[in-house]
């Protein structure tokens, strides 16, 4: 039953004249009326309403007649239309099986159509930010104090946040997850039982499925303190609450299970033949780890590791929430640095016009580290893929 | 089977009452063979008897195998190689393998062969190990092919190359016993032929135990043949013996080809 005919109808009646025009009013009458009608409540509560029940009745009736009669004639006509179809030679299998495909490629063309219009967007931005100020001062000036309003030339240097980026991202963030993912890697593809690699290496995934914002509390809250008393232990100064360390090492938690299930990916790619030939030459377990299949394994484990710097310096919630907001440039990892994606999310935050160039800065810091993490997962693809030629 | 064709004067290794099994399954049931130090021995039998499970309990390959055990003796020079005392890393570097399909590393030539001298620390200057490498490559048979291109790597020989190089690979450490799982059966006729020559240098200078399909490359290497069947050794003899005079019905069916 549809409600807006039903209620157009009603509205069209004598009784209907004289409801008030106001629209909060109004709508509670007619919602009255409907309830009684429909039988929903007994009676009506506003008086007003009264008149109208008898007419929401006698609509409402009408109108699912009308429905049914409508469904049956469409359900005859496509049923006719069905009949007349079925022909000796009419191919249905291979139209379904057209339809399916069709539904298919528009699902896949989703996601592509959409990167397409992200890509657009951001450079359609990015172009009008370029236009306030020239790209030489993003990628190459060393200030980073952007303002509201018209742009104060040489507040819009980029480097000291992709220095964050890198200090906090690639070399961080990779300290912890290289040796702590490849070593767990080699562990469980060569030394654990079967049934210790059966619990341990789920547990090892669902480090994967944390939310990265419960891994930014984690460091904002339990890391970065302890850090920053340690510091103050040694007598470093400038440690603070937020640094680059905390948020680093978080991250490279984080990452610990994308390097160690491509390296045990590349390690158990690497043909058993390979580690029989070097533990029968009388080889020890660990010299053919480090001799032999580790060298056959690299490439993808270079792989794995690229793929890794490109999601770490993607990575936002962990540096917003720990890493800080001030543009440092320093080389102190207990100091407080910021990241390209840590300033995006400030300069997109709150209360801004968008037409300004602290805004659109945004959408350019945000083309930069589009371009830089599809050149580093180009690169890592095409090295796991020729790697994997190699041994088939 | 007569005690007389198991009496070898002076046996390299010596098995007795050799049991292997992979989990519940028996592999191989109750096998005794002595290995002659300066002869070749071929292990033959159909698919699936037992033969390479055998020669890898020989060297205790079938260690990385999850679930493999083996039970009986085994002993090289009197010693048994299943004793918890042995070093399982000093008894393959003295009972050195060749696999079936050829196993180059993915390094240099050179670096193939050097790869078992370095981890010996048999070669303490570069010059001896230039020696060492020279030495297998020539004992191999590859030295003429590949003494110019030492650098490039190892997977970019032919495949019968690539098992020389795995045969000098092999007899770089100076191993005692070579074992030979099915050396040949990647190889062309050609890569084949100058494998069995190269067996037939090496016999006197490594006890060498060779797996085989192939009943005429047995006949032709070997020096003692044992057939295999079902898990259980069959025969065990002189190889003109075997192939001419088999006193097992089941030896003869086999070598005239009526199974296998």
């Amino acid at each position: 039953m549809s409600p807006g005919l039903v209620t157009n109808s009603v509205l069209a009646s004598e009784a209907a004249k004289d409801l008030p025009a106001f629209g909060f009013e109004r709508g509670a009458i007619l919602s009255d009326a409907r309830n009684v009608a429909q039988g929903r409540q007994e009676a009506v509560r506003i008086p007003a309403a009264a008149p109208l029940v008898e007419h929401y009745a006698a609509a409402g009736h009408k109108y699912a007649w009308i429905g049914i009669g409508a469904m049956l004639a469409l359900a005859l006509a496509g049923g006719l239309y069905a009949y007349t179809r079925i022909q000796p030679d009419f191919r249905a299998r291979s139209r379904v099986e057209k339809i399916v495909m069709l539904v298919l490629l528009l699902a896949s063309l989703v996601a592509i159509l959409t990167t397409f219009g992200i890509v657009l967007s951001l450079l359609f931005e990015s172009i009008r930010f370029f236009r306030l100020v020239p790209p030489g001062e993003l990628l190459f000036g060393t200030n980073w104090a952007p303002t509201s309003g018209a742009p104060v030339p040489g507040t819009f240097g980029g480097i000291p946040l992709f220095w964050g980026t890198v200090l906090i991202g690639a070399i961080i963030a990779m300290i912890v997850a290289i040796p702590v993912g490849m070593m767990s890697a080699v562990y469980l593809t060569q030394y654990a039982d079967p049934r210790v690699r059966r619990w341990v290496k789920p547990c090892l995934e669902i480090l994967a499925g944390v939310p990265t914002v419960v891994y930014g509390y984690f460091a904002a809250l339990t890391v970065a303190p302890a850090l920053r008393n340690f510091a103050a232990m040694l007598g470093i100064p400038n440690a603070s609450t937020e640094s680059a360390l905390a948020a680093g090492i978080v991250m490279g938690v984080m990452i610990i299970p994308f390097v160690s299930s491509m390296a045990d990916d590349s390690i158990n790619a690497v043909p058993q033949a390979m580690r029989d030939g070097s533990l029968a030459l009388g080889a020890t377990p660990n010299e053919t780890i480090r001799q032999v299949l580790i060298p056959a394994a690299l490439p993808g484990v270079m792989g794995g590791i690229l793929l890794a710097v490109s999601r770490a310096i993607g990575e936002t919630m962990i540096v917003v929430m720990a890493a800080g907001l001030s543009a440092n440039m320093t080389a102190n990892p207990f100091a407080s640095v910021t990241t390209v994606t840590a300033q995006i999310v400030k300069l997109l935050t709150g209360d801004q016009e968008f037409d300004s160039a602290k805004t659109l800065a945004a959408f350019a810091l945000g083309l930069v580290l589009f371009v830089v993490t599809l050149l580093l997962n180009i690169v890592a693809l095409r090295i796991v893929k020729k790697y994997r030629e190699a041994y088939e | 089977m007569t005690q007389e064709d198991l009496t070898i004067a002076d046996p390299k290794m010596t098995a007795h009452g050799v049991n292997v099994f992979y989990g519940e399954k028996q592999a191989i049931n109750n096998v005794s063979i002595d290995v002659g130090t300066d002869l070749v021995t071929a292990f033959i039998g159909p698919s699936g008897c037992g033969k390479s499970t055998f020669l890898r309990s020989l060297n205790r390959m079938n260690d990385t195998v999850a679930g493999a055990k083996v039970t009986g003796e085994i002993k090289l020079d009197g010693e048994d190689i299943y004793a918890p005392s042995m070093d399982v890393v000093q008894l393959r570097a003295r009972v050195g393998m060749v696999f079936q399909k050829p196993n180059p590393f993915p390094k240099s030539i050179y670096d193939n062969v050097a790869y078992g001298p370095r981890i010996h620390g048999l070669a303490p200057q570069k010059a001896d190990l230039d020696g060492i490498v020279e030495r297998a490559l020539t004992r191999a048979g590859l030295w003429d092919e590949v003494k110019d291109r030492l650098a490039e790597s190892g997977t970019a020989l032919s495949g019968g190359q690539q098992q020389r190089l795995c045969i000098a690979r092999a007899i770089a450490v100076d191993p005692e016993v070579v074992l030979m799982d099915e050396p040949c059966s990647a190889l062309d006729p050609i890569a084949t032929a100058k494998i069995e020559e190269l067996i037939h240098e090496l016999r006197g200078k490594f006890a060498i135990v060779i797996v085989t399909h192939n009943m005429q490359q047995a006949a032709r290497v070997s020096q003692r043949t044992a057939f295999f069947h079902l898990g259980t050794l069959v025969e065990y003899g002189k190889t003109t013996d075997i192939f001419t005079n088999p006193r097992q019905e089941r030896t003869k069916d086999y070598i005239t080809g009526r199974y296998g």
